[in-house]
This record gives C-alpha cells, sequence and structure tokens, in this order.
C-alpha cells in the first residue's frame, strides 16, 4: 500500500520536521536504535559559524583561539570556498541537534536521521563514551568552566588566564589519561568540591617543595636514585595540576578545566571512522525506509542520494582533493559491509569472518558499535572486499631510502597486512608522539624532564620548542626533553632554561 | 520524545567576544598589516573594510607534532598501477605521503591567515594613538545645522501627515466609549420588550413606550460619528539644531618635471592619511586639489595624480590660490581648514621667501593644521630653510622630510602624534 508522501515541497516548516522525525523516530526504534531524548534546535548560518568555533560546545569560555576559528570560518564562509556542516551534534542528554535554516526539508530530514539517531545512539553505547563522557553532567559542567574562567578573568585579569589557556591548549592532548578511568562530573559536586580542593592542592604543593630547599646544583646531578614520579606519567596537564610548584590555585583549575574537556572529547577522536560510518550508514538505512513505505516522494530521495553520495565519496590518492581516507567513506562501507556479510556472504566472507555469516545483522552490527573503537574496529572487520573496493595500498616512506616502497595493495597476499596497517593508523598512540613526564628535579634546579619515546626514527616536529615554552610558563621552572631511541640510547634533545 | 527548538532569535554574536579578543592579542601584527594594506587604495576609498593578512606563524597554537622523516608506513585509496614491491619515486615536497598530499594551493596560501575588518576597525588601528594637534582648542562643532525629527503625535498639523494608525485608533476607543452605555441600555430594554411580549400584546402601551425607547437609543447609537475632526492625530515633526562638523582639506603638490611618478605616488599616501584621519574627526570634508608648477591650478583628483607637467617651479603660486580660494568658499568662521603640502624641495629661489611671508600674513591665520612633508633624499633646499621660521612660529606648522615610501607612516604617526596633555 503506497501511502501519502509527508510533503512534497522543500520547504521546511516546524511541523513537517516533527512529522520526519516522528517517522524517521518510528523506523529507528524499530531496529532497536537506543537514543538520548533529542533537542533539535534550528539555528541560522550566523549562529553555525559561532557553533564551529567553539569546538561544539554548546557553551565554552572565552579564548581567542576560538575567535580565530571564527573569522577563519566566517571568511572560508562568506567567500563560497566552503559550505557549513549541515550538522552539530552533541554529546550530552538530552542530544542537542543543530539544524541550519538555510537547509532543504531533505536536509533537513537527512540531519534528523544522521544526527539525532545516528550519532546519539552510538554517544549512548559506544563503551568509549559510556566509559569517559558523563552525558547528563557535560553542560553543566561547560557553564561551570565559563563562569570560572570569567570570575578569573575579573579578579586577576584577563592576560594573566589568557596566558594560562595558551598554555594548557598547547598541551590539550597530553591532559588525557588513557587507561585509567575518570571520575563523574556533576555541576554541584564540582562546585563544592573546588574550593576545598584548593586549599587542599595548595597545601600539598608546598609541602612537596618546603622538603626540597634547593641546593648547589651539582651535587644534585645524578644523585636522584628515586626519581618523581616513579613511573613516567602520560597525563602532562594532570601532572602539572598536581606538581607543578608555582601554579596559583586558580590556574591548577583552570588546567583541570582544560584536561576535563580534552578527557570528554578524547572517544570523539577515537572514534571518527565508526562514529561517522554508523550514522551515514543510519540515514542512508532510515530514509530508504521511509522511501519504501512512500512516505517521500522521488525527488526527497533522488537529493537525498546526492548529497549522500557527496558525503561518501573518498577521492584516490592523485586526486587534486585528495586528504587521506575520508572517515565518512571507510566508516560506511564498512557498516554496510557487515550488514552485507550477514545476509549475503560470499565463500570468501565465509573464510574471513566464519562469525558474522548468518546471523542478524541488526544485533552484529549493534554490538560492532557497542565495543570497539576505530583501531579495533577496523582490525576486526575491515575486509577483503572493502579494500578491494576502495583499493587500498600501503606506501613505505623511509626517508633512509631514495624511493618510496609499496609494500601491500589490495590482494590475496595484502589483506592481511593491509588491514594491520590501516588499524595502526588510527591509533591515537601512534599518531601522537608518545611524550611523558620522566622526572622531576626536586633537590636541585626544580626542572621537568619529559621524555620522548621514539619509534620509527620519526623525529619530533618544529613547534616543540614553543610547547616547552608553554609547558616552562605552567611549571615555573625550566624544563628539559629527552629522547629514546629505539636502542634504548637517550640524549637531551631540548631543553627550555627558566631564569629566576 | 524528540523536542524542536527555534533558537534563530537568540543572539548571533556568541562568537564577538572570541573575536574581540583575538584581534586584541594580535594587535601589533594587525597594525602592521593594516599599515601595508593602505598602500593599495585611493584617497578617498576608505568606505568599507579591509582583508587583512598576517603570517599564519605569528598566531600558530602549537602542539607536540610528529616531523618529517624517519619511517613511516600509510594505507592510501584508490591504487589503479602499482604491485607489491614497486619503488617510485618520492613526491615533491617534504616526507610524502603518497600524491596530491599538498591539496589546496589555489587560494589564500598556508603560510598566511585572512580575515576581514569592518571598516571601523580598519581605521581605529590606523589611528591609534594619533590625534590632532591641540583638538581641545579648535571648537570642531562650529556650525549648526537643522535637522528634522519625528516627535510623537500632535493633534493639528497638514492633511499629509495624517497617522491614520493614529487616528483610528483614537476613533474606535471614542465610539467604545460612547456606544457602549447606551448600548448597554438597549440591550436591558431589548430583553425587558421580550418578557413583557410574552404577557402583553403588541399593541399594548407599554410596549409601545418601550419600542420607541429602543428606537431612540439605536438613533442615538447611529449618531456616534465613525471618525471625528477630534480623533484625527498628526506626526509631530520638530526642528533639532545638531552640530555638524565640516572640514576642507587642501593638497597642494608640486608638478613640475621633477618630480616623478614615485613621488606623486609617496605624497599621495601622505594625503590619504590625512584625509582618512579627518573623516575620524568630521563629518564632511570637502577636498581642493591644488597643482602647481610655475602656475597653479585646481584640478580633480585624477589630474592631480597623474597628468605630467613640466617646466619651472613657483611654490607661491599654489599658496595665492588657496589663500583665494579659502576667501571665495570657505570662509575660515564656518570651515575648519586643513593643508598638506607634498613637493621635493625644488623652488625658485627668490620664490621661497615669498611663500613665507604668504603662510605667515595670510595662510596661517586661517587654516587649523599646515603639513609640509618634502620627498626628496638630497640635501634641503632654501624652501625647507624658509618654512623653518615659519615653524617657529606656528605651532599648527608641522614639517617633515621622506626618503622612501617606508618612511611615510612613521611621519605621518609624528607629525600628529597626542600631544602629552
Amino acid at each position: 500500500m503506497k501511502r501519502q508522501p509527508i510533503a512534497t515541497s522543500s520547504e521546511w516548516t516546524f511541523e513537517l520536521i516533527k512529522r520526519y522525525d516522528d517517522e524517521i523516530g518510528r523506523i529507528a526504534a524499530s531496529y532497536g536504535l537506543d537514543t538520548y531524548p533529542n533537542q533539535i534546535e534550528v539555528i541560522s548560518a550566523e549562529q553555525m559559524m559561532d557553533a564551529y568555533s567553539s569546538v561544539g560546545m554548546p557553551v565554552g569560555y572565552n579564548h581567542w583561539s576560538f575567535g580565530k576559528a571564527f573569522l577563519s570560518t566566517e571568511k572560508h564562509y562568506r567567500r563560497g570556498l566552503m559550505g557549513l556542516a549541515y550538522e552539530i551534534v552533541i554529546n550530552s542528554n538530552p542530544c542537542i541537534a543543530y539544524l541550519m535554516e538555510e537547509n532543504t526539508l531533505t536536509m533537513q530530514a537527512l540531519v534528523i536521521a544522521h544526527a539525532c539517531y545516528g550519532h546519539n545512539s552510538f554517544f549512548k553505547n559506544n563503551y568509549l563514551f559510556q566509559t569517559w563522557t558523563n552525558a547528563d553532567a557535560i553542560i553543566d559542567y561547560l557553564l561551570f568552566a565559563k563562569n570560572y574562567v570569567r570570575h578569573c578573568e575579573e579578579r586577576y585579569g584577563q592576560e594573566a588566564v589568557e596566558f594560562t589557556l595558551d598554555s594548557c591548549h598547547a598541551l590539550m592532548n597530553y591532559g588525557v589519561d588513557r587507561y585509567k578511568r575518570p571520575m563523574r562530573l556533576s555541576l554541584a559536586k564540582e562546585q563544592a568540591r573546588q574550593a576545598e580542593r584548593e586549599e587542599y592542592l595548595q597545601f600539598q604543593v608546598n609541602e612537596l617543595w618546603r622538603k626540597t630547599i634547593p641546593i648547589a646544583a651539582k651535587d644534585t646531578a645524578e644523585s636522584g636514585a628515586e626519581r618523581f614520579p616513579p613511573e613516567p606519567q602520560e597525563n602532562l596537564l594532570y601532572f602539572v595540576e598536581k606538581n607543578a610548584p608555582l601554579l596559583e590555585p586558580w590556574q591548577r583549575e583552570i588546567v583541570r578545566i582544560v584536561r576535563k574537556i580534552a578527557q570528554y572529547f578524547y572517544p570523539q577522536r577515537q572514534t571518527q571512522v565508526m562514529n561517522e560510518g554508523w550514522a551515514t550508514f543510519w540515514h542512508y538505512t532510515l530514509l530508504n525506509r521511509l522511501y519504501d513505505e512512500g512516505l517521500v516522494n522521488d525527488g526527497f530521495i533522488i537529493e537525498f542520494l546526492q548529497s549522500h553520495t557527496n558525503v561518501v565519496f573518498q577521492p584516490p590518492f592523485d586526486h587534486p582533493g585528495y586528504s587521506g581516507i575520508n572517515p565518512y567513506a571507510l566508516g560506511f562501507a564498512m557498516m554496510t559491509d557487515i550488514r552485507r556479510m550477514c545476509e549475503n556472504p560470499t565463500d570468501e566472507d565465509k573464510r574471513w569472518f566464519p562469525n558474522l555469516v548468518n546471523t542478524d545483522w541488526v544485533k552484529t552490527l549493534d554490538f560492532a558499535m557497542r565495543n570497539f573503537k576505530d583501531e579495533s574496529f577496523i582490525a576486526q572487520y575491515l575486509s577483503p572486499k572493502v579494500i578491494r573496493d576502495l583499493k587500498l595500498f600501503s606506501v613505505l616512506d623511509d626517508d633512509s631510502k631514495r624511493e618510496l616502497e609499496i609494500t601491500a595493495i589490495h590482494d590475496d597476499s595484502g589483506y592481511q597486512a593491509i588491514r594491520q596497517m590501516l588499524s595502526n593508523q588510527y591509533n591515537l598512540g601512534n599518531r601522537e608522539p608518545n611524550i611523558q613526564v620522566y622526572n622531576v628535579n626536586r633537590r636541585g634546579d626544580r626542572s621537568l624532564t619529559l621524555r620522548y619515546y621514539q619509534h620509527s626514527r620519526r623525529p619530533l616536529g618544529d613547534s616543540t620548542e614553543e610547547v616547552l615554552k608553554h609547558l616552562g610558563r605552567l611549571w615555573g621552572f625550566s624544563v628539559r626533553l629527552e629522547t629514546e631511541f629505539e636502542d634504548g640510547k637517550v640524549e637531551l634533545t631540548h631543553e627550555l632554561n627558566v631564569e629566576h | 520524545m524528540s523536542q524542536i527548538i527555534d533558537r534563530r532569535l537568540n543572539g548571533k554574536n556568541k562568537s564577538a567576544v572570541n573575536r574581540t579578543r583575538f584581534i586584541h592579542r594580535f594587535k601589533n601584527q594587525i597594525k602592521r598589516a593594516v599599515a601595508d594594506a593602505i598602500n593599495g587604495r585611493s584617497i578617498t576609498d576608505i568606505e568599507h573594510g579591509e582583508n587583512v593578512r598576517i603570517p599564519s606563524k605569528d598566531i600558530s597554537e602549537p602542539v607536540f607534532h610528529h616531523g618529517h622523516g624517519g619511517v613511516r608506513e600509510q594505507i592510501h585509496p584508490g591504487n589503479r598501477e602499482f604491485v607489491t614491491g614497486d619503488r617510485v619515486p618520492r613526491p615533491d615536497g617534504k616526507g610524502g605521503k603518497g600524491r596530491g598530499n599538498k591539496a589546496s594551493n589555489q587560494g589564500d596560501g598556508e603560510d598566511e591567515f585572512v580575515f576581514e575588518l569592518s571598516r571601523d576597525e580598519f581605521l581605529e588601528f590606523f589611528f591609534e594613538d594619533l590625534e590632532l594637534p591641540d583638538l581641545i582648542k579648535t571648537e570642531l562643532a562650529k556650525l549648526e545645522s537643522e535637522k528634522i525629527v519625528r516627535a510623537g503625535y500632535t493633534v493639528s498639523g497638514v492633511p499629509s501627515n495624517i497617522n491614520v494608525v493614529r487616528s483610528l485608533r483614537g476613533a474606535l476607543s471614542r465610539r467604545i466609549a460612547l456606544q457602549s452605555p447606551l448600548r448597554k441600555k438597549l440591550h436591558e430594554k431589548e430583553e425587558d420588550l421580550e418578557r413583557l411580549l410574552l404577557r402583553l400584546g403588541e399593541y399594548e402601551p407599554a410596549v409601545v413606550e418601550l419600542k420607541r425607547e429602543i428606537e431612540t437609543l439605536k438613533r442615538r447609537i447611529n449618531s456616534v460619528p465613525f471618525i471625528d475632526e477630534f480623533d484625527l492625530r498628526y506626526n509631530n515633526r520638530i526642528r533639532q539644531r545638531s552640530p555638524t562638523t565640516q572640514a576642507v582639506m587642501f593638497c597642494i603638490m608640486d608638478v613640475s618635471g621633477s618630480m616623478d611618478q614615485e613621488k606623486k605616488d609617496i605624497a599621495k599616501r601622505f594625503f590619504m592619511l590625512l584625509y582618512l584621519f579627518l573623516t575620524r574627526t568630521y563629518d564632511k570634508i570637502e577636498l581642493v586639489f591644488i597643482r602647481h608648477h610655475t602656475i597653479a591650478l585646481e584640478v580633480d583628483e585624477q589630474d592631480f595624480f597623474y597628468s605630467r607637467e613640466t617646466g619651472g617651479t613657483v611654490v607661491s603660486s599654489a599658496l595665492d590660490l588657496m589663500h583665494q580660494i579659502i576667501a571665495e568658499r570657505y570662509p575660515s568662521n564656518l570651515w575648519n581648514i586643513y593643508a598638506a603640502q607634498a613637493s621635493d624641495g625644488d623652488n625658485w629661489n627668490d620664490d621661497s621667501p615669498i611663500c613665507r611671508d604668504i603662510l605667515m600674513e595670510k595662510v596661517m591665520p586661517l587654516v587649523r593644521y599646515f603639513a609640509y612633508i618634502e620627498i626628496t633624499a638630497d640635501v634641503h633646499q632654501n624652501l625647507w630653510h624658509e618654512y623653518l621660521s615659519v615653524k617657529k612660529r606656528f605651532a599648527s606648522f608641522a614639517m617633515q622630510r621622506i626618503e622612501s615610501i617606508s618612511d611615510i607612516y612613521p611621519v605621518f604617526r609624528k607629525l600628529f602624534q597626542k600631544q602629552a596633555a
């Protein structure tokens, strides 16, 4: 039975958005998508630019770097270099999704399916988000952060706060715990504890340093049998917050705020392919169902397919627009392929993925969504077919050799290698240099020593000195960076002296 | 489950604070960029904002990252011709991650950060720390003009000023006020009549009496006029005196053979700066261009900067013409008069003392400010020395020497530096 389409024009109204949302929600529920309640907010292009430049935080403290992001977004948008994103969605409960007023009705439906049901269910159920983020509390926390920063600006001057934030931002990627489980956030507790924490921390720090009055440097050069910290620490901002000798209490709180926000965004950085793949797979599936049920007309589905195709386009490596693997393309291809393997497995699939063959695809996909991050998801599910479809190949670039080498392509002998390599490529630990706090000279000059564990002979980039300056500003004393080479040799490679 | 909210009416300038902070933070870089940008403009072409470019490295936000080099293995899509074991030459560029890696070479280079300043911001940067000398002494708002502004409504006026909405609103309330007691009575009477008719016949005296009363009431209601003279409201406009500030700026330039195009360009920038500054202070500015060699001529901007003349130089001719124009068109009690003169310093020797005298006796008492720039790398000539004595007597006279384009901005700043109060 063909039903009457919901709408035939491309102009949206609030009633039509509501109707679409109802229908899409109904179909999503029939597939068992488990979501937070949605809060759909219609905004203008200018507001979208605002949202854009605050890196997706609906409430943010003020800082020039957001202004910079805004200016560059504005410039690009005005010049037509860039369409604005159709949507921004925030991992909160209720899940906030922005729809832009300029979108056509079809685009609004696409965004609703993509963000309000795709991303939303991912946020709610993926193990990383469940472990690391607390959707109920984030908005409150951001509000607390904004007010706290403003309060500090009033009390200690805008410049001082800004410099502290600059330094924290430089180290933001090193402000996350990769393995420890974070504490839950709650506004009330946060505020109540904040004052207490301030006092206590300062007291502790003072204790630490009072016992260690500096003495002449030569006595202490190599006397440090017991290092501090005893084990290297990966969370630089945490270490600074707890141990930097000269920070004021409010500065420690700001370090903490930046660290918390970094931690909140950390799962998003680890699940780009999965998250986008999941949302894209679902907008594709849900809207096609709408079409099958006769709720949308041909014009709708053609407009939708056009945008969808643009989103999942993967330019080849020699295309002028190539800038790496498109997470939408890879994620969508993999999600679709998992469904295919469940429903119509080939002999190859039976060999590679015996566990998937002839299972319920809804359950299988749901399991994949809940329990993986990009790295493990690719290692687990990247099939030969997807490798062939995307024509993946791996290139070895060794700066000691004159030429690049093609180490694997999409053939029988290459599948395994490509899968492993692509999985590594999405390991954040490989993307960012592994730099940890190694030692603090407690008896001598109070300098902080970081250690860079080098792999594959990859050096540090040219902004290292600048970052060390920022760290030096927080730490208040000299900062050194040693590189530990693969053969175990350690060498002092960067040094920043802070004079007193 | 879902809630749909229209947020479009919420403020859209959430980023304004951050934008301001960015501009504040990189003030120095932006100021430099603004000074560069001014070089490309015509004197009066300041009606729009400006794209400002500052080097990306100045405003970068550093993070730890891997540098180029070492060993890296990467996956790329879209293989066509490669098989395992192929060796391919390293593509241009550092490190190399396969071809097509340096995607956008169109548009803005990666190493510049480009954004737009509004006109006001642009000028703000331009004129920071600058102020006209003796600004307090000059009574800026000399001339007053009358402006007609709205001032509510009035009960009398001409028909073209009738405010229809107001008038009808008045009429409506008057009708309600006058009619409603009558209507209320009418209503009561009608109810009475109905009740009476249940008991009595149509021609009973009581009924007839009541009907008559009802008729009267209806008549009275109808006689309340729909609109009355009394309801009319007129838009009220009153004249307001408001101070206007106007200025005239004289641009005087030597166009004799020794002034080549490069020197004229320098002069142009100088005039432009003065003009820009005046627009900050005055609403209305007129420009008078006087060019001279042995004789002086008033011309338009195009001719002023681009037509070529040859011949000797008699500066006094221009000063004479300026004085004459002031006398004819710009009475000094109504106009703030500024003058900027550019020359390469050449003058017919006997003429220089005459210039000095014209300035001291005729021109300087009339003008607020007179700036003279000498564009030359040579030694000063006699005009400079004569002008020095003018400078001694008049604080509102300034002179400077400029050697190349890069000197202009500092010179300009020096001319108009804020004076310690």
